[in-house]
């Protein structure tokens, strides 16, 4: 990756962060679990992705669903940078004269669809993918799930539904920051082997450093990971990256931070 | 005609609409071969159905999607909610053999309470047809219907001649009547018209109301009824709570009126697994028991 690239790339990702730090009070936010796909995220809609402002309503575009709709402030944040919402609509969160709260609404430009109920997106996006199939075209359709999300049955259910259909065109990428609420993932109902677990469904997998973008680049660049079956990308995160002061804390997945701690914490973001 | 050469008909008219089914194929036996990769069996998985559907819809498509109506409409019930009901989509859910129409399948499979959970959700509509011939004749405006529907799919055989003139909300008026009318959806129409021929044998006069849609309810025509008639008698092979009984409850309070109200339907529990006419012999829900009850009620 060119260095001015990555440079930028940075940037916008420190930006993201500036963001959801600062929706992390006057009620808060899911600031850790936001932190951990903000790289990952960043680089979607700047590299990988086919969606702007002015495609939203092209059938022709790709997609993202975001299944752990609870870091919508990532994806807010996101949209912000690239033009896709105006950065000043941010100040709305949790204000009655907006749709930004908690979770996503679709009446925001560039939401697919709400989510915040795990276990739902992956179905909706194999019915997208079959649909442009159907059409012939050749668009990406990507999910984002988080890793505790996969204690949901639906999930599975979906998965192999999505193997049998053979959507080459569905990437679904887990957010591995080793985290859920309340604990570590393996500590609850361990998911480990992922992949094999995955691939034993059909799909194929690899692996990616989520906060490296060139690392990034190397894993999207080749798709789909296996011919004629559905992706799934783990990527390997840190639950809230970039803050060394609630890195991989189980008690950081939601915040409500006081107008001082958010100007320490925008001064601590590296 | 049958419902599936219809939904063959349509799709060739409309390129919007899909078949989905999470493999319940009893009434989708010839289409899967006729209109290729517009078929979609996604296996035993409401959850995924749903959220196929879901998908589909977001895409511009309609989904016609088909389960039986208790894993539908329970089963995958939070993904009706959520992904239909808040997105709004177009999707059309047609619940396999509801009610008494499970027969012999024991509890596990009676959906006597998907109308009662179907209303409840908001943008989310309830058609309920009578027999194959009003299947037929209300299917292609609830199909084109921009709202989600549930369909609570019936297709036993016709006994008498429906009106073709079809609104969404509009309930069919086979007859009007003075003494008792009775109000009815899905398979019990039959009887109900069978009930309604013994009661004017005996000299009452009787109405009867086909409620095609118990979602959106035809209002007026219900408060209009309680004004003109001594008895409305509802009957359905639903949980007294949630159903027909309770809509006319609703409509009453909200509109300060009541009247005498007779509810046949099931009180609080599942009906005993037969086949069909044993069901409605033992459950009293034949046309001679159903006209037995109703004279019963008003000799009280």
């Amino acid at each position: 990756m060119e260095a001015q690239k990555l440079l930028e790339l940075k940037n916008i990702a420190y930006s993201v962060r500036q963001h959801i730090i600062k929706m992390s009070t006057g009620g808060g936010c899911f600031i850790g679990a936001s932190l951990s796909c903000v790289d990952l995220i960043v680089y979607l809609y700047k590299e990988f992705l086919n969606i702007n402002k002015d495609n939203l309503n092209d059938l022709t575009r790709d997609y993202l669903f975001l299944s752990k709709g609870h870091v919508a402030p990532v994806l807010y944040g996101t949209f912000a940078e690239i033009g896709l919402i105006d950065e000043e609509r941010l100040k709305n969160h949790l204000k009655p004269n907006d749709y930004i709260y908690w979770h996503p609404n679709r009446n925001i430009d560039g939401i697919e669809f709400h989510s915040g109920s795990l276990g739902h997106s992956l179905g909706i996006a194999i019915g997208v993918a079959i649909d442009c199939k159907m059409r012939k075209q050749d668009n990406k359709v990507v999910v984002i799930l988080g890793d505790g999300e996969l204690n949901e049955g639906s999930n599975w259910e979906a998965a192999l539904v999505a193997s049998a259909k053979k959507l080459d065109n569905l990437i679904a990428i887990i957010d591995r920051n080793h985290l859920q609420a309340n604990m570590e993932t393996e500590d609850l109902i361990p998911l480990e082997p992922i992949s094999d677990k995955f691939e034993a469904f059909g799909w194929g997998t690899r692996k990616v450093n989520g906060h490296d973008f060139e690392d990034l680049e190397k894993t999207f660049s080749k798709f789909p990971v296996k011919n004629s079956a559905p992706s799934l990308i783990i990527s390997d995160t840190v639950r809230g990256k970039g803050l060394q002061s609630i890195e991989a804390r189980t008690d950081k997945w939601f915040a409500n931070f006081t107008y001082e701690e958010v100007e320490i914490l925008l001064k601590e973001l590296k | 005609m049958t419902y599936e050469e219809l939904l063959e008909e349509l799709i060739y008219k409309d390129d919007r609409i899909v078949i989905v089914t999470a493999e319940n194929r009893a009434v989708l036996r010839n289409i899967p071969n006729k209109i290729g990769d517009k078929f979609i069996d996604t296996g035993i998985t409401e959850q995924t159905l749903v959220g196929v559907s879901a998908g589909l819809a977001l895409r511009g498509r309609i989904p016609v999607s088909h389960a039986l109506a208790t894993f539908l409409t329970m089963r995958a019930f939070e993904f009706i909610r959520t992904d239909v009901g808040i997105g709004n989509l177009p999707v059309k859910l047609v619940g396999g053999f509801p009610g008494f129409l499970s027969e012999a399948n024991g509890p596990t499979h009676q959906a006597i309470e998907d109308v009662s959970i179907m209303r409840g959700i908001p943008n989310v509509n309830v058609f309920c047809p009578a027999d194959n011939e009003d299947l037929l004749i209300c299917l292609q405006k609830v199909i084109e219907s921009s709202n989600p529907f549930y369909i609570r799919f019936n297709n036993s055989e016709s006994v008498i001649k429906h009106n073709n003139d079809f609104e969404i909300g509009k309930a069919e008026v086979i007859s009007k009547g003075s003494d008792v009318v009775i109000l009815v959806y899905g398979v019990l129409f039959s009887q109900a018209y069978n009930a309604k021929k013994n009661l004017e044998k005996e000299g009452y006069s009787v109405g009867l109301l086909n409620i095609r849609t118990p979602k959106p309810i035809d209002e007026q025509l219900i408060l209009e009824t309680a004004m003109f008639s001594k008895l409305i008698v509802t009957i359905e092979d639903h949980f007294i709570t949630g159903g027909l009984f309770s809509i006319l409850g609703e409509i009453f309070l909200r509109n300060k009126i009541t009247c005498d109200v007779f509810p046949i339907s099931l009180e609080n529990r599942w009906f005993k697994p037969l086949l069909f006419n044993d069901i409605l012999r033992h459950e009293g829900f034949t046309g001679n028991q159903i006209a037995e009850r109703i004279k019963k009620h008003i000799q009280k």
